[in-house]
């Protein structure tokens, strides 16, 4: 049992830290929110060269041949400064889905200029009704002449706004399916929408989208397995952005208790707050330990064991997680309040991530219903 | 990174496993599995089975009648100990004062004493508290008087756990009234059978015969009985103080009580059904389970520093303060499971045997938050060494 990272990746850990602290501090993000795209292509561009966006792929598609551990790191540190590149929306729920769905020609057209900071993808995967689950469909994919016509609405679409190609889930007569679609496909809009942290998402609507047989990933009827993975993968990135969030944080909070004074006295000397603190410190390490847990099993096929630590940390997130960012705003008093401080910055996306790739009670129902749950017990 | 134990160490699970469940004796597996209200004589019967296997102190160096264990092994033995519901060694000798011997004690007091702790021949209890020093132990005013070759000892030493079942007691008390508290105290080893020890006991909340209030007249002490040097007893008990710190991590109890969780939720019913099968009930369970993993995983990241020869991280310090929160979740979710079953009281085929247990258990626990450094004093001290916050 081992829970360093290697030589190779602690290099990442710094690269990317580095890069956050001096190239992105917080400042470049607030800036980049009344941006109509939210981020910086030639940024983007800059990963791709630094290789951050192929970590996760294989060497035969142009990545980097590293695992999930890899892609963890970049979003923990990217996260530190809130870097607002769509690292999780393009790399972890576009690039990984399509890394699993596609075959070698769509790799090659779709991942590998992703992977070269080229482009950026997309996965419209959820429906006004579908909360978490990936079945949940009334995007429809009708055989056509050409191919399949796509009619149907996404919401929430995180980088859908601006991705050069959107993954898109559909109920075609085998079952749910994946195809790539272009941004700028005919029939295809996207309303733009700004999100709580700062972010913006698109609401996509398709009425009758042409679409051929080769934007079609993998068999009809394969996507739902697909999908069920790449949540997989989402729910472990927002864990592990959440880490170097709520560190973040936690950090900001000690340093503030350190330095503001009341009643002639530096407030974190207040045993009630030191208190406090001490528990929101227990929470950011049981956050990061299960994390660390769900970075390595989210690779692994084994399901109960994938899932049960995935959820598990996901649960973290939603409950010790959450907690630090409330408690961290709590104790900055008046200025936490305020949009000019950044500690409310953090606590926002906290939120964000804690409503994705599934909240609370879904990760704690699915826990409680894998068979293992009650075989435990016999 | 790598989360899995080897394929070695897991043929060593298998191998420990087996073990443990050959040699329980019948009548101890039966109250491992159902009632389990060990007595102390359970407890020492253990003692003494492990002895003869050799593998009572794992955590000892090897000369010293260790096992020669990793960490990992150590760390999977005591999981599987805990998981077969094994009766708990009494940690006075063999986890507390035992290591404090091995590291700081003469080669006399090792050859004198550390034999009698692995055989079971002496049983150790610690006589830190006193009725006006609890958390601020230093405080403490148990006297030890100079008296040439040996000192005089008055005082009354509080909560003293299992003296009435001991031989020995490790004390601090006070040899210099004239200096800063923390440097007039002394550790030093008693034996209770000396004239003017008198141990009078009480139950805990549990029901449990665990407390005494141990009482010293006049009785005297040899000077080779003390540990580190005199006035030197301050570092002793936070020397010993680390050790504490990872045994109440509460992995083992945890894990077994949430198994133990699952069994009567799995028999009792809620509107015609298992609880187990209701989706309320089993969310409350799913959610001390999730946060049991997190908890095991702290703990993994602190074996796997042990395993390279490392110290533990800072994290390790939060341990005490989760674990013991946890099994209090968990025993209290039994008791809400078990309904008015929970008012069962030390009876006998009144409830299943499982549900038994738990009602003085969950008492017992309570106390998982007082012990060992109070979870308020676990905050100021975390609050102090490792966010280094301002004091007041
Ligand atoms: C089951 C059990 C077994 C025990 N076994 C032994 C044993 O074998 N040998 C032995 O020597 N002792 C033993 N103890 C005693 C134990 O170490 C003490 O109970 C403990 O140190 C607390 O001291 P106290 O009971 O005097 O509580 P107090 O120190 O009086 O504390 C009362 C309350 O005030 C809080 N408090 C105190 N000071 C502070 C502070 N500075 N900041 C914030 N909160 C504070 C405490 O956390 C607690 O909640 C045992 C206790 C229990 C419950």
């Amino acid at each position: 049992m081992d829970f360093e990272l290697d030589q190779d990746q602690q290099m990442l850990a710094k690269t990317v830290a580095d890069f956050a602290k001096n190239e992105s501090p917080v400042e470049r993000f607030r800036k980049l929110r009344d941006d109509d795209v939210g981020y910086e292509p030639a940024a983007w561009k800059h990963m791709g060269e630094l290789g951050w966006l192929g970590v996760p792929f294989p060497e035969s598609v142009g990545g980097f041949g590293g695992g999930f551990i890899e892609c963890a790191v970049v979003l923990e540190k990217l996260a530190t400064t809130l870097v607002p590149e769509p690292y999780l929306a393009s790399v972890v729920l576009g690039g990984l889905t399509l890394l699993r769905a596609g075959n070698d020609a769509q790799h090659g057209a779709y991942l590998a200029p992703m992977i070269e900071g080229d482009t950026t993808l997309a996965l419209a995967y959820s429906e006004p009704q579908s909360r978490h689950d990936v079945t949940a469909l009334e995007t429809t994919a009708s055989p056509d002449a050409m191919g399949y016509r796509l009619s149907g609405k996404k919401v929430w679409v995180l980088n859908g706004h601006n991705a050069d190609h959107l993954i898109v889930s559909a109920k075609a007569p085998g079952g749910v399916t994946l195809f790539v679609v272009p941004r700028d496909a005919k029939g295809l809009t996207v309303r733009v929408a700004k999100t709580i942290d700062g972010h913006k998402a698109a609401f996509v609507e398709l009425e009758d989208v042409i679409v051929t047989e080769d934007a079609r990933l993998g068999e009809e009827g394969s996507g739902a397995a697909v999908l069920d993975r790449t949540l997989d993968y989402a729910a472990a990135a927002a864990v592990a952005e959440a880490v170097g969030i709520t560190t973040t944080m936690l950090d900001m909070t000690i340093d503030y208790l350190g330095t503001r004074e009341q009643f002639g006295a530096k407030i974190g000397s207040f045993q009630a707050l030191q208190h406090r603190a001490v528990d929101m410190y227990a929470e950011v390490e049981l956050l990061r330990s299960i994390s660390m847990a769900s970075m390595v099993r989210a690779d692994q096929d084994d399901d109960t064991a994938r899932r049960g630590d995935v959820s598990a940390a996901k649960y973290q997130l939603a409950t010790g997680g959450i907690w630090v960012a409330q408690q961290s705003l709590q104790l900055h008093g008046g200025i936490g309040a305020t949009d000019e401080h950044d500690i409310g910055l953090y606590f926002k996306r906290m939120y964000a991530l804690n409503a994705l790739f599934g909240d609370e009670e879904h990760h704690v129902a699915r826990f409680a219903n894998d068979p293992s749950f009650v075989e435990a017990s016999t | 990174m790598n989360l899995t134990f080897t394929e070695e160490e897991e043929a060593f699970r298998e191998e420990v496993r087996a073990w443990i469940q050959a040699a329980m004796p019948e009548e101890m597996r039966e109250k491992a599995n159902g009632e389990g209200h060990f007595t102390p004589e359970d407890s020492a019967e253990w003692h003494r089975i492990l002895y003869e296997k050799g593998w009572v102190a794992p955590h000892w160096p090897k000369e010293l009648g260790g096992t020669g264990w990793d960490a990992a092994r150590r760390f999977i033995f005591s999981e599987e100990m805990e998981m077969a519901g094994a009766p708990q060694l009494s940690t006075f000798g063999l986890s507390m004062v035992g290591p404090l011997i091995i590291n700081h004690g003469t080669d006399a007091q090792k050859k004198r004493f550390l034999p009698k702790i692995l055989s079971a021949e002496e049983f150790w209890c610690q006589g830190y508290s006193e009725p006006s020093s609890g958390s601020d132990l230093a405080s403490l005013r148990t006297t030890a008087e100079d008296a040439g070759d040996h000192f005089i000892v008055n005082g009354q030493k509080t909560w003293t756990s299992y003296a009435q079942f001991a031989d020995w007691i490790f004390c601090l008390v006070r040899t210099d009234p004239s200096v800063k508290k923390q440097a007039g105290i002394t550790f030093l080893l008693i034996d209770l059978k000396s004239p003017g020890v008198e141990v009078k006991p009480m139950l805990t909340l549990g029901h449990t015969p665990a407390f005494c209030d141990t009482f010293f007249d006049n009785v005297k002490v040899p000077k080779e009985n003390v540990v580190g040097g005199i006035n030197n007893g301050w570092t002793m008990a936070k020397a010993l103080l680390g050790h504490e710190r990872t045994l109440l991590a509460m992995i083992g109890p945890s894990r077994h009580t949430l198994v133990k969780l699952k069994k009567i939720a799995a028999t009792r019913l809620v509107n015609g059904r298992p609880m187990l099968e209701d989706p309320v009930w089993r969310a409350k369970i799913a959610r001390l389970e999730m946060r049991f993993r997190a908890h095991l995983m702290v703990s993994y990241r602190a074996l796997a520093e042990q395993q390279k020869g490392r110290m533990p991280g800072p994290e390790s310090s939060i341990l005490k303060l989760v674990g013991t929160k946890l099994i209090q979740e968990i025993t209290e979710l039994c008791m809400e499971v078990m309904g008015e079953n929970s008012l069962t009281w030390y009876n006998h085929n009144v409830v299943p045997a499982v549900e038994e247990s738990i009602g003085p258990y969950f008492c017992y626990e309570r106390a998982a938050t007082i012990y060992g450094g109070s979870n308020e004093i676990q905050r100021n001290v975390i609050a102090k060494m490792i966010l280094q916050l301002p004091s007041s």
